[in-house]
């Protein structure tokens, strides 16, 4: 395989929604959440109900990877920040490390200038917390819980 | 690539309808959407022109329920199938665990499925997967048609690599479900690997 199985397991997880709990308070956010380049969601704070963040992780994900493609044509790494602004709500998406992505959510409470601001401090520490995970699940011995899945098990999930 | 999740005890796997211009996948997934429990499933998203004809990507979250205490959900996506949004489809191919190549059965259609099932190797390639290794199942859709090509001859042309096939006519239905199965099934069984 080109990339290593992402895997998340419950102490980075926990880093994890530390730094996006927080930067929802600092940055005045609506919602903020994180979302892997392959469009699946991996935490996500602040007034989530109301949001289908499924949904807009899988089109987020889909907005970097068009992006990436524009980049690449014009010989330039990646465009690493976007911002759209609405009429009542904006949204400053980050990539991560070339990793994972960062999208905030927010309206007239807060600013483009302190959304900027505190993404990039929250960037920093998301990047160490990611490759900290990266590097455990390429350690051998980190085993599949699925290793052990029998046919049947397989078989039961479509008798319906 | 699939994503395990041992907080939230989930396992998100992606898995890629592909095949030419018209060939039925939206119809797929659109049939899936329609007949699956709305606690199984998420909200249908398609990125299409006005023409209804795919442009970037359809997307359906689908739930499949637990193994072995596991939530085990699967992400369906489409690519667009017209020749030239190619780029698209590469992009939409990054991270994919599982393919289904929906093959337009019709005569007229069997220079464009050849074109396609090439065209998916290269791009699969680009990645650094191979046809061969990923879990790939082919449909031959469209077969309520009367111009269609007998799955006999069709096989030799689209799947010489034997896999897993399935008739289909998406737009009743016929074919849709077992199709998805084979191809999570084969999925499941990679992870079980330790793909």
């Amino acid at each position: 395989m080109v990339n290593p199985q992402m895997v998340m397991y419950e102490e980075e997880f926990n880093q994890i929604q530390t730094v996006v709990d927080r930067l929802v308070r600092e940055a005045n956010a609506k919602v903020v959440f994180i979302v892997d380049k392959n469009g699946q969601l991996i935490a996500a704070s602040g007034d989530v109900d109301n949001i289908d963040t499924t949904s807009l992780a899988s089109l987020t994900a889909g907005n970097i990877a068009a992006t990436g493609g524009i980049a690449k044509l014009l010989r330039e790494n990646e465009f690493a920040t976007q911002f759209h602004e609405g009429e009542k709500a904006n949204i400053h998406i980050q990539l991560v490390g070339n990793r994972v992505i960062l999208v905030v959510i927010f309206d007239s409470k807060s600013s483009l200038g302190l959304v900027r601001l505190r993404v990039r401090k929250a960037s920093d520490e998301l990047n160490r917390i990611f490759e900290a995970l990266l590097s455990k699940v390429a350690e051998p011995g980190s085993d599949s819980p699925f290793a052990e899945i029998t046919d049947e098990d397989i078989d039961n999930l479509f008798n319906d | 690539m699939s994503f395990i999740n041992y907080m939230a005890r989930e396992i998100n796997c992606k898995i890629v309808y592909y095949g030419p211009g018209l060939c039925g996948k939206t119809t797929n997934l659109q049939y899936i959407y329609e007949r699956t429990n709305p606690d199984a499933k998420g909200k249908m998203i398609s990125l299409a022109t006005e023409t209804e004809r795919t442009l970037f990507f359809d997307f359906l979250p689908l739930s499949l329920g637990e193994i072995r205490g596991f939530k085990t959900r699967f992400h369906l996506y489409t690519v667009p199938g017209q020749v030239f949004y190619d780029a698209s489809r590469k992009l939409i191919l990054k991270g994919v665990d599982g393919v289904i190549f929906v093959a337009d059965s019709q005569m007229e259609r069997l220079e464009a499925n050849q074109e396609s099932v090439e065209n998916l190797r290269t791009n699969l390639a680009e990645q650094g997967y191979s046809l061969e290794k990923i879990p790939y199942v082919v449909q031959y859709n469209k077969r309520d048609l009367p111009n269609v090509i007998s799955v006999e001859e069709l096989r030799p042309l689209i799947n010489p690599m034997n896999v897993p096939d399935f008739e289909a006519n998406a737009r009743s239905g016929v074919g849709v479900f077992d199709t998805l199965k084979a191809v999570s099934k084969s999925v499941l069984n990679e992870l079980k690997r330790g793909g």
